[in-house]
């Protein structure tokens, strides 16, 4: 969330001098890091499939398979992000707006997804989920499977996605004044069309941003997913699995192809998102 | 703040990053010790084998070494030696991943597998069942694990290199079964991994999605993670059933020879995996569950657990790693047909 000062100014602002040192230094050092850490090793990915060509790409996508994890990874992800949006809304809203012995334990809670590696959390959920775990009993008893299905992609997708969209609303939700809700109380407004007319609006580029880090980290994770989703082909691979079998053939072009085919498709929806995201900002005019 | 002050404590910021980022590189460079590169289920065998090497080593030459081992699943093992990892010494599940490592990055001699006994493999193993106390699904052979209602355990041999021995195994039988006929070989296969509710992607994962979780009736297993599972988990809850016909596993070993020349570590690589051979480090082997290719050596009491088997070998069934790989295993190959087939499921 970029402080007001800092929106809207002429080009001077620019180069204006601030509390980090030489905007020249910190400047160039920015684009180097980003460029050996980020940019580097992406455009190796693009240049390692670019001797395949669109059609080459395409053959590799629409292999049955490949086809089908891909379906797999992006639906799921979305569905969990969907999921995260909205109960990270409540989990953000209860942490922010009340005030409750061991709050701040449990805000320190939600970070531990970001904290933890992906592949404990895979083993503890799986062995939590499968028929003769915690949860995964009395699902059983009723004939509900979890582990080792496509829920338990999304169970793992949910977990690791969900600190993106509480520690992204979080802030915006402190800044938003009880006043506000109270006012739309004393001029007859009912609680449910308070939340969604009040409420909602000024939150909704936040929850956006939040859905989309959460649906952009979820593409990307193989660890928990594959102790818990069973891995059986067209049915519960992931394409990160794939990228990996790939590998394991020594198939080093057809990896870098899929890997490129996801990395286009992840950047054509977080483009989608942003695109709403600023809609909706100029909309509302809010943040 | 001057501006001087300013731009010098900004120089300061970067020069110190610069360095850092430096000085983490080379500390990583410096650690320059004997690695032996390994595959998953030999974690056990190594943590042995490695302190009985490093004393014959001071018996012999006086020199103290620290031997470092790298536990993975085998393919990503063999890729991470090709694209670099310092390996002195590979000791993995199948030799077709060593031979990647010789073709891919020139590192080891084409002709390896012929510069040590035994094919280079110091020990064997090979595939058997693991299944609930009591056998409650009368899991006897093969063909068990094809009818409805049995679940398998297995890992994924796109994967994994030991669920290629498990594949491997499976169709060996269904060929003598079926006099040969490949048709019904693969039907028979196929059955098999219609059975499978999970695929990990290593051995070891398999493992524990049949001990820890309780998933499926049998688990197909090399034979020492067999008897590391009764060890761990109890030979109350599970036991070994030995089918009367499979594959002898032979995980072979060789020294990379271009790390190792680098490295200055040639004569304590060759020495390495020659120690292997060695009555002690049979023992060993035998001890921790692996056929020793030297029984005489071994306790006797280790070598009774082994049952009889009549074993297939890849080279007489299959026509050696590469001819098997490229069947079976490569893109369109018959294990992508059989699993293509069970879209419907």
């Amino acid at each position: 969330m970029t402080s007001p000062s800092l929106v809207g100014k002429n080009a001077r602002r620019f180069a204006a001098p601030s509390v980090i040192p030489g905007f020249g230094l910190t400047f160039g050092y920015t684009l180097i890091y980003l460029g050996v850490i980020v940019l580097f090793p992406l455009a190796t990915l693009i240049w390692q499939s670019s001797g395949l060509g669109f059609s080459g790409l395409y053959a590799i996508a629409a292999e049955p398979r490949v086809a089908a994890s891909l379906r797999t990874t992006f639906f799921i992800s979305f569905a969990a992000a969907v999921v995260d949006l909205f109960f990270g809304l409540i989990v953000a809203w209860v942490l922010t707006r009340y005030d409750f012995p061991g709050r701040r334990l449990l805000d320190a809670f939600v970070d531990l997804p970001f904290a933890l590696p992906t592949a404990v959390a895979g083993i503890s959920l799986a062995a939590l989920y499968s028929p003769n775990g915690w949860f995964g009993a009395p699902l059983a008893d009723y004939d509900i499977k979890v582990a080792y299905t496509r829920w338990g992609i999304l169970v793992a997708l949910i977990f690791i996605g969900l600190p993106f969209v509480v520690r992204t609303v979080q802030p915006i939700i402190s800044e938003l004044e009880a006043e506000l809700e109270e006012a739309s109380a004393t001029l007859g407004a009912g609680r449910l069309q308070t939340v969604v007319r009040v409420m909602l609006p000024p939150l909704a580029p936040a929850l956006l941003t939040g859905f989309a880090l959460a649906f952009a980290r979820s593409i990307g994770e193989y660890g928990s997913v594959i102790f818990i989703a069973g891995n059986i082909a067209y049915v519960s691979e992931i394409a990160p699995l794939i990228i990996v079998v790939k590998l394991e053939q020594y198939d080093v072009p057809g990896a870098t192809g899929i890997a490129t085919i996801m990395l286009a498709i992840s950047f054509a929806a977080l483009l989608l998102i942003n695109l709403v995201q600023a809609w909706s900002r100029r909309r509302f005019g809010h943040v | 703040m001057s501006e001087k002050l300013r731009k010098s404590l900004g120089l300061g910021i970067l020069g110190g990053l610069v360095a850092l980022t430096m000085l983490a590189s080379a500390h990583s460079l410096a650690g320059q010790t004997f690695l032996n590169v390994s595959y998953d289920p030999t974690r056990e065998l190594y943590k042995a084998i490695n302190p009985a090497f490093a004393a014959d080593w001071k018996a012999r030459t006086g020199e103290t070494i620290e031997l470092l081992a790298s536990h993975g699943g085998s393919g990503a093992q063999a890729r991470a030696v090709i694209e670099g990892l310092n390996a002195d010494v590979v000791t993995l599940a199948l030799a077709a991943d060593i031979d990647a490592i010789a073709s891919k990055s020139g590192k080891i001699p084409v002709d390896w597998q012929k510069r040590r006994p035994n094919n280079s493999s110091p020990y064997t193993s090979t595939i058997v069942f693991l299944v609930r106390k009591g056998n409650p699904k009368a899991v006897e052979d093969w063909d068990d694990l094809a009818k409805p209602g049995v679940a398998v355990i297995t890992p994924n041999p796109k994967t994994s290199g030991g669920a290629r021995w498990n594949y491997l195994a499976a169709w060996g039988y269904g060929l003598k079964k079926f006099g040969g006929d490949e048709a019904k070989t693969k039907d028979f296969v196929k059955a098999i991994y219609k059975n499978a509710p999970v695929m990990d992607t290593g051995a070891r994962g398999s493992t524990i999605t049949f001990a820890q979780r309780g998933i499926g009736d049998v688990l197909l297993a090399w034979e020492n993670e067999a008897f590391l599972a009764l060890k761990e988990f109890g030979a109350d809850k599970f036991e070994i059933v030995t089918p009367p016909q499979s594959i002898l596993a032979e995980p072979p070993v060789a020294v990379v020879d271009a790390n190792a020349d680098a490295k200055g570590n040639r004569q304590l690589a060759e020495a390495y995996l020659d120690f292997l051979y060695s009555p002690a480090a049979q023992a060993i082997i035998a001890r921790n569950f692996y056929r020793p290719v030297h029984p005489e050596y071994a306790a006797k009491d280790d070598v009774k657990k082994f049952a009889k088997i009549e074993f297939i070998t890849v080279d007489k069934s299959f026509g050696g790693w590469a001819a098997a790989q490229k069947k079976h295993f490569a893109d369109g190959g018959i294990f992508d047909d059989i699993q293509k087939q069970e879209l419907t499921r």
